[in-house]
């Protein structure tokens, strides 16, 4: 038996939530008292996941798979969790996780356990803690079939590092005709931004920020902190920022390590979309506005003059480290 | 076309989540049921294609008997008809089979589910009975149009968007964008009249064990009070974020 990580990648290079899940998937490993095997398909480099704890590194390379399919990656991993007598197969929970997953557990006829967010809580019965409810409660799941197939919620875990001495692998898994049924036919992507799944620090604005000409400083902001740019729904309805942008319950969660809402009041919709950011930052000038409940620092006050002067007292900061 | 769209049966957004009977139940005293947002896209999309193209909407929800005014919901707002599978719907891979079951009998040869429900978040039931049938699956889809056999299917990536072609028979998990919450609609009288003569068929599950269960949950610890900086004083907030929260 051993635990299986896929460790996906983007354009070849492993982002932070690919070291998070080695992380999680090598603590796993112990917990089980069995080692940890990772797959990568097309990565550049898999050294770095040595020092995650990455015992046994599978390497997959394979030109049909630079476009990202759901069903012929589904099919490398159980192939490659057959092949190392896999017991528990963990993936992440970025958009291409959780396209793969529930795929992925009927061909490994699996109990999958999605958003989990901590360690096995015990591993006879097979418990994991999860999400639930858009983080206002959690369940515990018992997994009840022999394999195991777990959703790792993202920044849930952190980065440990845990030195290891990796033996890497190539695999070659036996793809078919019937994994390509679905081409992609454009891709359209922003360069050089951050994007809200992989950012550490989201800015967020709200209507209270009066019209879209005013998100420079929103913008501005977002660049000196490292920050993706994000907005409250009535200002993506209002055509003020795209779709794109829109966090909240039908729009984009956000799991950052710092979520900054300005001119946003806190409707349940949106504060259900932020709720696993792990510090809230609020300014608006209502101090009766809902969100100041869920925040954990609130400045009460106009933004037109408290934002110029975190960017400005922000820059002056950063000069300092 | 014959179109099945999945509905989950969740509490409205604004519901308090308590549990009972020692953290072993969630507890449905005082709370409002809804058709799933992300559902409601779905059904949305749907309609423009029963309106557009000629296609027959089928709604389907795996619960219990308290899911039917749900379902009749959907059937206001357009649905031909409804099924509802007689079972309680505590693992996603038991309601995806049971759903699955019921497009292979039918013939369906479009299926539309939200990409997740919002009570539970699973994200699993479109994507599993899109592996069990042997469908094309689009998940975190933001775009639909059919034309004959083919199928043009945006979703969602990081930092933008990618455009699919597959043929028929497909699944898709959507989300906002397949259409805009401008587009949702509200039951007339006269939907909520005819949804009453509307076929609601019930029928029996098939034998299949639950992959996982629930245990007990757990609510979030309570949040403490949120410190306020004046905001004469960013410095302060600074140095809070760097030394105390150590986030920036």
């Amino acid at each position: 038996m051993s635990v299986l990580v896929f460790a996906d990648n983007s354009e070849g290079k492993f982002k932070k939530t690919a070291y998070e899940i080695v992380s999680y998937g090598k603590h796993v490993a112990q917990q089980a008292g069995t080692s940890l095997v990772v797959l990568t398909i097309n990565a550049d480099d898999t050294s770095a996941l040595a020092d995650y704890g990455a015992d046994k590194i599978l390497k997959i390379s394979d030109s049909r798979l630079v476009n990202f399919n759901a069903r012929a990656y589904a099919d490398c991993i159980q192939q490659a969790a057959n092949e190392e007598v896999a017991d528990i197969i963990i993936v992440d929970s970025t958009n291409r996780g959780l396209y793969v997953a529930p795929v992925l557990a009927v061909k490994l006829k699996a109990g999958y356990a999605s958003n989990v967010v901590a360690l096995p809580v015990s591993m006879n019965p097979f418990t994991v803690k999860r999400n639930a409810f858009s983080s206002k409660g959690f369940n515990f799941s018992e997994i009840k079939t022999q394999k195991k197939l777990l959703g790792l919620a993202k920044n849930s875990f952190g980065l440990k590092e845990q030195k290891v001495d990796s033996t890497i692998k190539d695999f070659t898994p036996d793809l078919s005709e019937a994994d390509f049924k679905i081409n992609s036919a454009s891709i359209e992507q922003a360069s050089g931004k951050v994007t809200i799944a992989d950012a550490d620090i989201v800015v967020s604005g709200g209507r209270g920020l009066k019209g879209p000409e005013n998100w420079t400083m929103i913008e501005e902001l977002a660049d000196v902190l490292g920050a993706a740019t994000a907005c409250s729904k009535p200002v993506s309805d209002m055509g003020w920022r795209p779709h794109s942008e829109h966090v909240g319950q039908t729009g984009k969660p956000v799991s950052s390590n710092l979520y900054i809402a300005i001119g946003i009041s806190g409707a349940i919709q949106h504060l259900a979309g932020v709720n696993s950011s792990k510090v809230k930052v609020v300014i608006n000038n209502d101090a009766e506005a809902p969100f100041f409940k869920a925040a954990d620092y609130g400045i009460v006050g106009d933004a037109f003059e408290v934002v110029p002067e975190l960017i400005k007292k922000l820059k002056e900061f950063k000069s300092t480290l | 076309m014959k179109i099945l769209v999945c509905i989950s049966h969740v509490p409205d957004t604004t519901s308090k989540i308590n549990f009972s009977e020692d953290f072993t139940k969630f507890d449905t005293n005082g709370v409002q049921f809804v058709i799933n947002p992300l559902d409601e896209f779905a059904l949305t999309r749907a309609m423009w294609f029963k309106e557009k193209q000629g296609a027959s909407v089928t709604v389907i929800s795996a619960g219990l008997a308290v899911t039917e005014p749900t379902l009749r919901k959907a059937l206001a707002i357009g649905a031909d008809e409804a099924i509802r599978i007689n079972v309680d719907p505590t693992d996603g891979y038991q309601v995806a089979i049971q759903l699955a079951e019921v497009v292979k009998n039918e013939a369906f040869d479009l299926i539309l589910a939200g990409k997740e429900s919002l009570d539970y978040n699973g994200g699993m039931v479109p994507g599993m009975m899109a592996e069990i049938l042997g469908f094309n699956f689009v998940n975190a889809c933001i775009g639909l149009e059919i034309d004959g056999n083919s199928c043009s299917v945006s979703r969602e990536i990081d930092g933008g968007k990618e455009v699919l072609t597959c043929n028929l028979p497909l699944i898709i998990g959507g989300q906002k964008g397949l259409v805009e919450e401008k587009d949702l609609r509200i039951p007339n009288m006269r939907g909520i009249m005819m949804a009453r003569s509307k076929p609601l068929k019930v029928m029996e599950p098939i034998n299949f064990d639950a992959t996982t269960a629930t245990l007990t949950y757990e609510k979030p610890k309570a949040k403490g009070a949120c410190k306020l900086i004046d905001s004469g004083n960013i410095d302060e907030l600074i140095q809070l974020l760097h030394n105390e929260a150590k986030v920036i």
